[in-house]
């Protein structure tokens, strides 16, 4: 029992702590106290990230296999806190000028982020939509935190239908596996799958469970809530909707991919690719004519989504490891685009349209630079980090004998370019003069550039995240 | 006699209807929320039924779990609901529709 909870330890610190940080904010200074706790609770996820980081404890289950704690986890929740813990103070001047500074969205996002790394550690069908649910009631709540403004409450609603659609779907699978499994535990649901032919239950099973996990990484053809999601909620929120969340949701993915499932490669395999290739393709064509900056980064994100699935698709350790590189990428360029996405603002209102943005390079070079930086980087062009992410999954790809699926992906980048050079053509040569200002914050400027130099220093040597990764991906896989 | 392929197609077709009652419905929103606990609930038949079919205590701890959610998620949509209808005036499900997507 007493190591068990000390596997735990790191979960239930940062949940006890947002359970006492609400009581007492509650009884003390209220609103008044946003601030502090914003700072308290993105440095007690840094702090966690660092000791989780360089523990390296070795691989261990707790309760009886519900709960696993290895390379693999250790990788996703490093990420996920640190994602988590820069998105909080990055946006935290944004929400208080917004008016949005209640001291619940720091406690909600440190719930979500709990119920995040409960996902990436499930051992068990169980454990798995515990966690699941956790984050996703956590943040149907901060999705609809703007309550008087009617694009955020629909965001809300929108994303709280869908979002329990897609958990009755994957609870659905959970309970066909169970049945045709005898156990819901990862460890024995393997031993049911492998040996030859897999019973039409279990694959039925497998379907719908990847069905409920499509929609939390916004794959197609379930992507359908995240345009509206990512326009409605305030930006902010989005930043951290596009960032921990689809990392988590792909740990856990590859989890039941290969924890549970990892003796039907070839079952699963038809259906990851078939969702990479139209995600990437629906992500390149329909972000063209979106005019809402927030509307094009979640087309841009169902693309992202698109190749870190096909580097899943795989079905190999390379393949898992391509998939955590490029997510870690993923996580760094969006938490810089969206520093930058929330600070953009006309007369002291918040604005999104990317045509605003015209000329803005004239007034403000520095930050267009980072801008730019980032952009390429999204796009995969060579000289920058993104690149390297892609080939990496590129590369996984052809190995196992996904050839099409690469060639389709590199169509796709190329279509997808389009969209991000021409927000780098508005800032440079826009032809009418643009109206947005980007008043930023200390921490949100640190945020930016970090993340634009990160996408330029880091392709010395990827900053050493390739052995982290390689680690985890063994950890899964085998 | 009621054998496990009764209580599997029950689960079923409850599922099937919520799914249906999800998409269909074009008049309110409370009868999402409606939908939404129908499949949830199916989904619980489906593991009672596993559960005693098999003998296995597992099943049951799982609908336990289950319920506590739903019970959890039935409490935020009707907040979301709420503070949607204050804004618009309306929970018709034809009236969600500022952002086009």
């Amino acid at each position: 029992m007493t190591t068990d909870l000390q596997t735990i330890l790191p979960e239930l610190i940062l949940a006890v702590y947002a359970m006492l940080a609400l009581v007492g904010a509650v009884y003390t200074g209220k609103d008044a106290l946003t601030g502090v706790i914003t700072w308290l609770t993105a440095g007690l996820m840094a702090v966690l990230a660092i000791w989780i980081g360089t523990s390296a404890a070795p691989a261990t289950e707790a309760f009886g296999g519900l709960f696993i704690s290895d390379a693999f986890a250790q990788y996703a929740k490093v990420a996920i806190l640190l994602a988590g813990a820069v998105v909080l103070v990055a946006g935290q001047e944004a929400v208080a000028r917004r008016g949005l500074g209640r001291f619940e969205y720091p406690l909600l996002i440190a719930l979500a982020t709990v119920g995040m790394m409960m996902m990436v550690s499930a051992g068990d069908m169980m454990s798995l939509y515990m966690g699941l649910e956790l984050q996703s009631l956590a943040l149907y709540v901060v999705a609809a935190m703007n309550r008087d403004s009617v694009k955020s409450t629909e965001a809300g609603m929108k994303y709280f239908v869908l979002g329990a659609l897609s958990s009755g779907l994957l609870l659905y699978g959970a309970s066909l596996t169970y049945g045709y499994a005898g156990t819901t535990l990862f460890s024995g649901i393997i031993g049911a799958v492998s040996g030859g032919e897999v019973s039409l239950g279990l694959l039925i099973g497998l379907v719908f469970v990847s069905a409920g996990l499509a929609f939390k990484i916004s794959a197609v053809p379930f992507h359908m809530w995240t345009p509206d999601v990512y326009e409605g909620a305030p930006s902010p929120v989005t930043a951290f909707f596009a960032t921990a969340p689809k990392l988590a949701a792909m740990g856990l993915f590859a989890r039941v991919l290969f924890d549970a499932f990892g003796g039907a490669v070839g079952d699963w395999q038809q259906i990851i690719s078939l969702m990479a290739i139209l995600s990437m393709a629906l992500g390149a064509v329909a972000a063209i004519g979106q005019t809402n900056i927030k509307r094009l980064m979640a087309y841009s994100s169902i693309s992202h989504m698109g190749f870190a699935l096909m580097g899943l698709s795989a079905g190999t350790a390379l393949g898992v490891q391509a998939m955590l590189v490029y997510m870690a990428i993923y996580l760094t360029m969006n938490v810089g685009t969206f520093a930058f996405i929330m600070s953009m603002e006309r007369d002291g209102k918040p604005i999104t349209e990317i045509a605003s943005l015209n000329q803005f390079a004239k007034g403000e070079p520095l930050k267009a630079l980072a801008v730019l930086v980032l952009m390429f980087s999204l796009a995969g062009v060579p000289p920058t980090v993104g690149f390297f992410g892609k080939l990496y999954v590129l590369q996984a790809a052809v190995d196992a004998g996904l050839t099409w699926l690469a060639i389709g992906g590199v169509i796709a980048s190329v279509i997808s370019a389009f969209y991000y050079l021409r927000i780098v053509y508005y800032m440079y040569f826009g032809e009418t003069e643009g109206t947005a200002e980007a008043p930023m914050s200390p921490a949100a400027w640190v945020a930016l550039m970090g993340s634009a130099a990160v996408m330029v220093l880091g392709v010395i040597n990827l900053f050493g995240i390739e052995t982290a990764a390689a680690a985890a991906a063994q950890a899964l896989v085998n | 006699m009621v054998g496990l392929e009764h209580y599997l197609g029950l689960a079923g077709a409850l599922f099937v209807i919520g799914i249906f009652g999800l998409f269909l419905n074009r008049k309110n929103v409370i009868i999402l929320l409606m939908s939404i606990e129908l499949m949830l609930l199916s989904v619980n038949i489906n593991l009672v039924a596993f559960s005693s079919y098999l003998g296995d205590m597992v099943g049951q701890v799982f609908t336990l779990f289950v319920l506590t959610v739903a019970a959890a998620e039935a409490a935020i949509g009707l907040a979301i609901l709420v503070s949607f209808f204050r804004n618009r005036g309306t929970i018709a499900v034809e009236d969600v529709n500022v952002m086009k997507g």
